[in-house]
């Protein structure tokens, strides 16, 4: 009798852990495909002139350079316009805001908003910074639209970083007198910044992955040369490969896979670059 | 409460040492909640005074009413007076993070900052505005000193101090509050995380810091408040859950002579 209740458990046990292991193989198998085939398919565009000239016969030849440098820049520019509000919108919203029903409502806004499609983001930068204040098609447009859709996450991520800071190291920092602004600037943000940046590449490689929200902003298929300012319009690796794959007849089909494979990598890595900031400050603690 | 003078251990309370922490009627709410209930009392200066009782009787919340910590707690309201040599605390005039520059808290479980044994203890005074170096060293080498830990970390200051034992951690947290130059030291449960070896080393700091410093320690070890505190207070709770100052008065008193039925009771353990 008890012999079999033990065999029983040990087999609803090992059905289990049997399930769990094909859930993961599930989940990892398709991304490791896809990474796989897009490399195989792609390396064979690879090359440095792929890498460092600009298209040429409508990006039936010639390279990318333009779309990687458009890429960084309008990263950059999202950065810029979305880590300094959304960092600090984070702070107040856990540091200082009361809690009560407004503040509920903002983080509840701040949810939706990470949840907007991001076609209607473009559409929300197409009327109101490139038409209604005037700053056309541009890199800053685009940046500027990149940058909304992106402070959703920012936001989120640094607020998880900062609630995970022990409430004891505020508590102890407040009762030797230090002020409230100290204790964040020097316990908080210190503890939770390994948080806050790993949220923030991660929101910034996702903004260099968008296609839909700059499509309507500013970005362009083929461009002359680099952009020389935030005002001109730029090319970006998803859009290329967008247009390149279904826009321009009779491409080549190792074009498109050398452009998957580039964005691919651009993406990747910096996810890479989280997860080891992720590490390092795990294992500094 | 009249306490002319009484012996303990060897160890006096007069009464010109009287008035250095003082309540009067402070009732103490959670939003519609009231933890404390009306309590009077009058906290001797450079001596130890252990706030005793049951789990749950609001112990932890008096002694934060001293440095005003509650004020973090949203919803958390104090009635009554609360003097600080004097000085009601908790009238507007009154800075909050000045007020606990004077009135330092050890809290219940260990808390150094994940920095290094020097920047635990220059902490505060860096906070405060100490920027100079050769100044910080000599405040970090006296509070350590003063926090019986200095011999034990000189060669390791630039290490973690989360490296540190668990009673060292408590002391360095010690020295942290040493460091910024307080009268009064609020001590929540200091040794509840700690083993009794360590436990010891902390009380007899904690004898040592007396000479100078004003200390308030909540406790739930009735030995350790026997062995090391000069006065003790004896809280407990209502029916509806408020605290009431049972009995207040001389160690030796309320340990060997309790006044209240209540308090004999719960030092001999018949509840709590």
């Amino acid at each position: 009798m008890k012999v079999k209740a033990r065999s029983t458990r040990r087999l609803s046990q090992r059905t289990a852990f049997a399930l769990l292991t094909l859930a993961t193989a599930i989940v990892v198998i398709p991304a490791l495909l896809i990474i796989l085939y897009i490399i195989v398919h792609g390396v064979s565009a690879i090359d440095w002139g792929f890498l460092t000239q600009s298209p040429s016969q409508a990006g039936k030849s010639g390279g990318i350079f333009p779309a990687i440098v458009g890429t960084f820049y309008l990263m950059l520019g999202t950065a810029i316009f979305s880590l300094p509000i959304g960092v600090l919108a984070a702070i107040h919203l856990t540091e200082y805001a009361k809690d009560n029903r407004l503040t509920r409502l903002i983080n509840l806004a701040i949810i939706s908003l990470a949840g907007v499609p991001s076609i209607v983001f473009g559409l929300f930068g197409l009327g109101v910074f490139v038409m209604t204040m005037h700053l056309g098609l541009s890199l800053r447009a685009a940046s500027l639209t990149l940058a909304s859709q992106a402070l959703a996450m920012v936001i989120t991520t640094s607020r998880e970083a900062i609630l995970a800071v022990p409430r004891e190291y505020r508590e102890a920092s407040l009762a030797i007198g230090a002020t409230k602004w100290q204790t964040v600037r020097h316990v908080v943000l210190p503890q939770a910044s390994s948080g806050i940046i790993t949220g923030a590449v991660l929101a910034m490689s996702r903004a260099a992955g968008e296609t839909a929200p700059i499509l309507v902003v500013g970005a362009a298929f083929i461009v002359p040369g680099l952009p020389n300012s935030p005002f001109d319009q730029f090319m970006a690796l998803p859009y290329h490969l967008y247009t390149v794959a279904a826009q321009v007849p009779g491409m080549p089909k190792s074009m498109m896979w050398g452009v998957a494979l580039v964005l691919l990598a651009v993406v990747l890595s910096f996810d890479i670059v989280a997860a080891i900031i992720r590490s390092k400050a795990r294992q500094r603690k | 409460m009249n306490i002319a003078q009484v012996q303990l251990n060897g160890r006096v309370v007069t009464q010109d040492k009287l008035g250095k922490l003082r309540t009067e009627k402070v009732n103490l709410y959670y939003g519609a909640f009231q933890a404390l209930r009306s309590i009077t009392l009058d906290i001797p200066t450079r001596a130890i005074t252990a706030i005793i009782g049951p789990s749950g009787c609001g112990k932890s919340s008096f002694l934060r009413i001293f440095n005003r910590m509650n004020d973090l707690i949203p919803g958390a309201r104090v009635e009554g007076n609360v003097e600080v040599d004097g000085i009601p605390i908790y009238s507007p005039s009154v800075d909050a993070v000045e007020l606990r520059k004077r009135v330092g808290m050890v809290f219940q479980k260990p808390n150094p900052f994940p920095m290094s044994v020097f920047e635990n203890v220059a902490y505060g005074p860096r906070r405060h505005s100490i920027k100079s170096r050769p100044e910080l060293e000599d405040i970090v080498e006296k509070s350590l000193r003063h926090a019986a830990l200095w011999e034990e970390v000189k060669d390791k200051l630039d290490q973690s101090a989360l490296a540190l034992s668990g009673g060292q951690q408590q002391r360095l947290c010690i020295a942290r509050v040493l460091a910024v130059g307080p009268e009064v030291i609020l001590m929540d449960e200091p040794c509840s995380a700690l083993d009794p070896v360590a436990t010891l080393k902390i009380e007899d700091l904690m004898r040592s810091l007396a000479e100078e410093y004003t200390i308030v320690i909540v406790t739930h070890n009735m030995q350790q408040a026997a062995r090391v505190s000069d006065m003790a207070a004896f809280l407990m709770m209502e029916a509806d859950r408020a605290g009431v100052l049972v009995e207040y008065g001389p160690t030796s008193q309320i340990f060997t002579n309790p006044k209240d039925k209540r308090t004999e009771d719960y030092i001999t353990g018949r509840f709590g």
